[in-house]
């Protein structure tokens, strides 16, 4: 937040320069109405070759996946490896506690008495699993980031409340500040800004 | 969260009320965070609240100091009001998750209006609940005993016993209900990071929010971790009320050794569970005009789904009653007569009033969509689920096999001050909640919004 400000100094103060003096663009940032305007733009950017792209909803659109062409996620399969874990976990440990470590002979009862580690071990698959899911998703998604470059635009604010955003980077390959401008000016949106590093 | 599925099944009478829009749904509930200012009816209810806060402490510290004999237990009734008490809120808990969890993957959409307090009051219910086994230990700051850890007194606990597969079930809940709870706030955090005036709570919003900013990415792997946290929550709550219901069932005393407590104990509860969100819901409504978003539908269907929860409690009660006689075994047949005879009668008879015949008014509409009354209906409800676990605890100890071992359980005024002490915990949580907190879920509501909808064709 502290940053903000100075940064937005910086930047009209650079404003008037030359394309080649600004600051080193994020990207160009697209802001949309409604999700379907936002969905129809970035099934175009991506049918134009853009690839390094994202769009930034107040909650989830699932056509998006689509649309911006993303794969399957590694969470499934990353919880599924949680749970397997905090199975073999679990009851390895009620074994070792129960066979080796304090075994008691009570009425020569089998001291590996399995169907008593079953509740035990179930319920350690679920917190294990559980963890997985929630660490794995901030892991993946990058969080905690406290500052990103797309909270300079000041715009970018209504992407938690009401507003569809389309950001096209400029590390894509096909990225250009005028042409992909022109782009996404076309596509009628309500503003195009372009994000600072 | 499956917005996408909205439109097709247009409901007659709609879960949020024409006329909103992204903008205004997130408005009206972060109002109630941010703009709204503290009235004195919030104070007033805090205080009382945090009042008997204070009582829970000054009662616990009286038992630190002098030790469980300050309570009214003793042999034959060891368990006395810490387990009926941990049961009562552990049961009420449940509801939480139920609405959060199952009714997600069930696509009930309604549930979304009142999922995100629904789970603060699970969490807040299993926090009172697991006070009581460990204040109820005796040497209470020794709790860490019940975990396997190397120690040198050469211990390890016994995984065979119920009791301990307690000591799992219940910490399991606790983290996953909290991190369902919190994964779900993260992006009504940003929401409030985005919308705060004051720069204290964009820093405390924002630094809960951890740099969300809605990107599609995100979304997608949220999407899917919320959903498989939805489906881990779900076979965990029914193990939860299960295991509780094993401390009881494994043991071999007349009314406690029977096969239907699991099903009966998860019935009764998310029974409770909803008659306390329906507690919770009404005044929340009518205090924070809330009636757009927790429709006369919520609470028709909250009272819908109390009224079956209902019948399956009052099967599992003549079930018992059946059993013990079918059983042959006059050692259970004695508990059943005595139960409803027996010094504890009144007790018994109250529960069958508040439990199986005041809830059978539900079936008419008239009721179920009277605010006034399905709030009171509710209150016996929760009283009813007491008496419930009292009645359980209480009966099939105080009678031992040998009538010279026979006793009485009579709750002391320090038992009291602890169970109304955790009611006021309870409430003082819920009142910081609505205060700090949105106390519904801002972005799950913009997606039941007909604008949510993507229209145009797959390709573009």
């Amino acid at each position: 937040m502290e940053k903000q400000s100075p940064q937005a100094a910086d930047a009209s103060s650079l404003a008037p320069h030359p394309s080649s003096l600004t600051p080193p663009l994020y990207g160009l940032l697209a802001e949309f109405d409604n999700p379907s305007d936002l969905v129809a733009a970035a099934r175009r950017a991506h049918a134009a070759g853009y690839r390094k792209m994202d769009a930034y909803t107040p909650f989830p659109v699932e056509e998006l996946n689509d649309a911006l062409g993303l794969g399957q996620t590694w969470m499934a399969p990353l919880v599924l490896l949680g749970g397997i874990l905090g199975a073999a976990l679990g009851y390895s440990l009620q074994y070792y506690v129960s066979v080796i470590d304090y075994p008691l002979n009570i009425g020569g009862r089998p001291l590996h008495s399995w169907p008593a580690f079953i509740p035990v071990t179930f319920e350690l698959t679920i917190l294990s699993a559980g963890l997985f899911a929630v660490l794995g998703m901030l892991a993946l998604n990058g969080l905690p980031m406290p500052h990103h470059p797309l909270f300079n635009a000041p715009r970018f604010a209504l992407a938690t409340r009401d507003r569809f955003f389309l950001c096209i980077e400029a590390a894509d390959p096909r990225f250009s500040r005028d042409d992909t401008w022109r782009f996404l000016d076309r596509m009628g949106p309500r503003s195009v800004t372009e994000v600072e590093m | 969260m499956q917005f996408q599925d909205k439109p097709a099944s247009e409901p007659h009478s709609p879960f949020i009320a024409p006329g909103h829009t992204f903008g205004s749904v997130t408005e009206k509930i972060g109002a109630i965070v941010l703009q709204r200012p503290t009235g004195w009816g919030w104070l007033g209810g805090f205080a009382a609240a945090f009042t008997l806060v204070l009582l829970l402490l000054f009662a616990v510290a009286y038992l630190f100091v002098r030790g469980v004999g300050i309570w009214g237990v003793n042999v034959p009734v060891a368990w006395g009001f810490a387990i009926v008490n941990f049961v009562w809120w552990i049961g009420i808990g449940h509801a939480g998750t139920l609405i959060s969890a199952i009714l997600l993957l069930l696509h009930q959409e309604w549930r979304t209006s009142i999922n995100r307090f629904a789970e603060a009051m699970t969490l807040f219910a299993v926090a009172c609940a697991g006070l009581f086994p460990i204040l109820h230990l005796g040497r209470p700051w020794l709790f860490y005993w019940l975990f396997p850890y190397p120690n040198t007194m050469g211990l390890q606990p016994q995984f065979r016993s119920p009791l301990v597969w307690d000591v799992f079930a219940v910490s399991t809940y606790m983290t996953i209900s909290f991190l369902f709870w919190f994964v779900g706030l993260i992006p009504d955090l940003a929401t409030l990071r985005d919308r705060s005036q004051s720069r204290a709570g964009r820093i405390i919003y924002g630094m809960l929010a951890m740099g969300w900013r809605g990107s599609a990415r995100h979304w997608q792997r949220y999407e899917t971790a919320y959903l498989l946290l939805a489906g881990l929550a779900t076979p965990l709550v029914v193990s939860v009320h299960t295991v509780v219901s094993l401390d009881f069932a494994v043991a071999l005393l007349p009314g406690w050794h029977t096969t239907i407590f699991p099903p009966y104990f998860v019935a009764g509860a998310i029974y409770s569970g909803f008659a306390m969100v329906l507690t919770l819901a009404i005044p929340l409504r009518a205090a924070y005009g809330l009636h757009d978003f927790i429709t006369e539908r919520h609470l028709q269907n909250m009272a819908k789904v109390m009224l079956a929860t209902g019948l399956i409690v009052a099967y599992g009660y003549m079930m018992e009653g059946f059993m013990s006689w079918y059983s042959g075994n006059r050692f259970e047949m004695y508990t059943s007569v005595n139960r409803l005879t027996g010094p504890y009668a009144p007790a018994y008879w109250a529960l069958m009033l508040c439990n199986v015949i005041v809830p059978q008014a539900l079936w008419s509409a008239r009721i179920r969509s009277h605010t006034v009354a399905l709030f009171i209906i509710a209150l016996i409800v929760n009283t009813g689920m007491w008496l419930e676990r009292f009645v359980i605890v209480i009966t099939s100890l105080h009678r031992d096999f040998l009538p010279s071992s026979w006793g009485n359980y009579l709750p002391t005024p320090w038992d009291w001050a602890t169970f109304v002490g955790t009611i006021g915990l309870f409430l003082a949580l819920m009142f910081l909640f609505i205060r700090l907190l949105p106390m519904i879920s801002i972005f799950e509501m913009r997606t039941l919004l007909p604008a949510a909808e993507v229209k145009g064709g797959r390709e573009g």
